[in-house]
């Protein structure tokens, strides 16, 4: 137990402590804020929330909007209701049709980053890419994808990538309903939209919201996109984390970065007392 | 009627299965054919010549061999080891000591976790290893990892620790067992499978990670393969694809393997960790 204690609080809540106090002075990785960082007072949020400038590309607030429609798209529309789908339409069928379905879903979600990075490039590029090569020969017209839609992409992307835990997830709730749910509703003749909605979504609920919660949480601190993007072009599909990385790592101004990263950490907390407060209901109710 | 019906439900099932598995499987086209493709671009398309040439390319770049075959199996090993070991004590603990509580405890961590760790903790974590002076060394970035990755560690074990009857433990205290002989005698037989999920998991994790080693290495020799692959970039800075396909797929290969192996020996699906 101890040596779990030491490196949860060194790496998990000292930097959590320390990050506050880094955003209120004027650290640098070099020259005098490097040498002797000075107590800058709320300056650095300021800065951030500058309203004048706030939706500017490559601010903070351009950014923050990104992300969210990087979340709603990927993980509230895309991820959990697809992987919901995917699970209600192979609970009942055969097992290898089911099996190669999942397995291309978990092999997408445990590649390396990096290299399911390059593969996407490869995949949406505009002279080259697969996609374009097969909507071609549809009939439909070649999209530049990387310049036109670059939020869209790694939305796409995102969809790709995760879908895969909501899937397993909801596969594994309903193993645990009883078959004879599934029977009875068919001797009654039910539908199968009616069948979902009074009989599988009620047993299901606690984990939609803890699908629909974890992989909110996990979307906002996704990294991999910029290895696509790059944040580009001209930051229109630049997200709060990448914003972060750029500021800290490449402007090396850490003050300024531990600001956003503090922005960043209020709102993943809020996100995570919901979900435990939501966790407390339905234990109540229980 | 009903025979129609029940047709046209699978004829659409499968046809959907073919949807979905296309939308899975065509990203990944170019990573099958552009390694062995002699002037791969970012076309997908089966090579009319294929080759091994591109391997070889990879393997006479030494930097680029170093980072594959040492220094990301020294930085996903270490944290490996470490998160695998720590997590099963500290679930063992959790288990016994009867804190009130723990579950909450668990969860929490957990939720702090996904809370601190990416881009947000960076700036802090890069500055204390800093003043720890443990900048650019391996260490620095094994402890980084093991940080991050314990509390999902110490959750995905706890179920199997707490299935180890206390019966076995009182029996080996009775006939004169010291606590260390008990745990390894006793309780590390019953919670191994445990003990693998978290290590595979553990390895694939920091085998895969990206920002960890890109943020807290600097020196081109001490680099892991998922940076190290940014060096095969001409001078324009675009990246030579004949290599970089193939050092991918390379990279790729232990990660594949693994899964191969877990899903042979477990089944890959969640256990009873997802009881809310």
């Amino acid at each position: 137990m101890a040596p779990a204690l030491i490196f949860i609080g060194v790496f998990l809540l000292f930097p959590f402590v320390w990050v506050f106090i880094i955003s209120f002075t004027n650290r640098t990785l070099t020259g005098l804020g490097a040498v002797s960082p000075s107590f800058v007072g709320l300056q650095n949020y300021l800065r951030l929330f500058d309203l004048q400038r706030w939706m500017r590309p490559g601010e903070f607030g351009n950014a923050l909007w990104n992300t969210l429609l990087f979340v709603v798209g990927s993980a509230v529309l895309g991820q959990v209701p697809l992987g919901l789908g995917m699970a209600l339409v192979f609970h009942r069928c055969r097992r290898a049709l089911r099996e190669a379905v999942f397995t291309l879903a978990i092999v997408a979600w445990i590649l390396p980053g990096v290299t399911v990075a390059f593969t996407w490039i490869a995949f949406l590029d505009r002279d080259f890419g697969t996609l374009n090569a097969i909507l071609t020969s549809l009939g439909l017209g070649a999209v530049d994808w990387y310049f036109d839609y670059p939020l869209l992409a790694i939305i796409l992307f995102n969809i790709w990538r995760g879908t895969a835990f909501s899937m397993l997830l909801f596969s594994a709730a309903l193993g645990t309903i009883p078959p004879s749910y599934w029977e009875t509703s068919e001797v009654v003749g039910a539908t199968g939209w009616q069948r979902f909605r009074d009989v599988i979504f009620p047993l299901i609920r606690p984990h939609v919201l803890t699908a629909l919660i974890l992989v909110t949480l996990w979307t906002f601190n996704v990294f991999t996109p910029y290895l696509i993007t790059g944040g580009g072009p001209l930051f229109r599909s630049e997200t709060v984390s990448m914003y972060t990385y750029r500021v800290a790592f490449r402007f090396l101004e850490f003050g300024r970065g531990a600001t956003a990263a503090v922005i960043i950490m209020v709102i993943n907390l809020i996100l995570a007392v919901g979900y435990l407060v939501s966790l407390k209901r339905q234990a109540v109710y229980q | 009627m009903r025979r129609l019906k029940s047709l046209f439900i699978h004829g659409g099932r499968s046809l959907l299965a073919i949807l979905l598995a296309a939308f899975f499987l065509l990203p990944l086209f170019w990573l099958l054919t552009a390694p062995f493709n002699p002037r791969a671009t970012l076309r997908a398309a089966i090579p009319s010549t294929p080759t091994l040439e591109n391997f070889r390319a990879v393997f006479a770049n030494r930097f680029a061999v170093r980072a594959l075959l040492m220094n990301s199996p020294i930085l996903a090993g270490g944290a490996m080891f470490g998160v695998t070991i720590i997590a099963t004590l500290a679930a063992y603990a959790l288990s016994r000591m009867r804190i009130p509580g723990h579950n909450v405890l668990v969860y929490v961590l957990i939720l702090f976790s996904s809370v601190v760790t990416g881009t947000a903790a960076m700036v802090p974590i890069f500055l204390l290893l800093y003043s720890l002076r443990l900048i650019d060394t391996h260490i620095g970035v094994i402890l980084v990892s093991i940080g991050g990755l314990l509390p999902t560690g110490i959750f995905l074990i706890r179920g199997f620790v707490d299935s180890v009857p206390r019966s076995y433990e009182e029996s080996a205290i009775v006939s004169g067992a010291t606590t260390w002989q008990m745990f390894r005698h006793v309780v590390a037989p019953v919670v191994r499978p445990g003990m693998m999920v978290v290590a595979v998991w553990a390895f694939v994790q920091a085998w895969g990670d990206f920002l960890i080693p890109m943020i807290l290495i600097r020196s081109p020799d001490k680099m892991p393969a998922p940076v190290a692959v940014y060096s095969f970039y001409t001078e324009g800075g675009t990246p030579i694809l004949t290599v970089v396909s193939a050092y991918s797929l390379l990279y790729t290969l232990p990660v594949a393997a693994l899964y191969l192996f877990v899903n042979w020996r477990y089944g890959f699906r969640f256990f009873g960790g997802i009881k809310r």
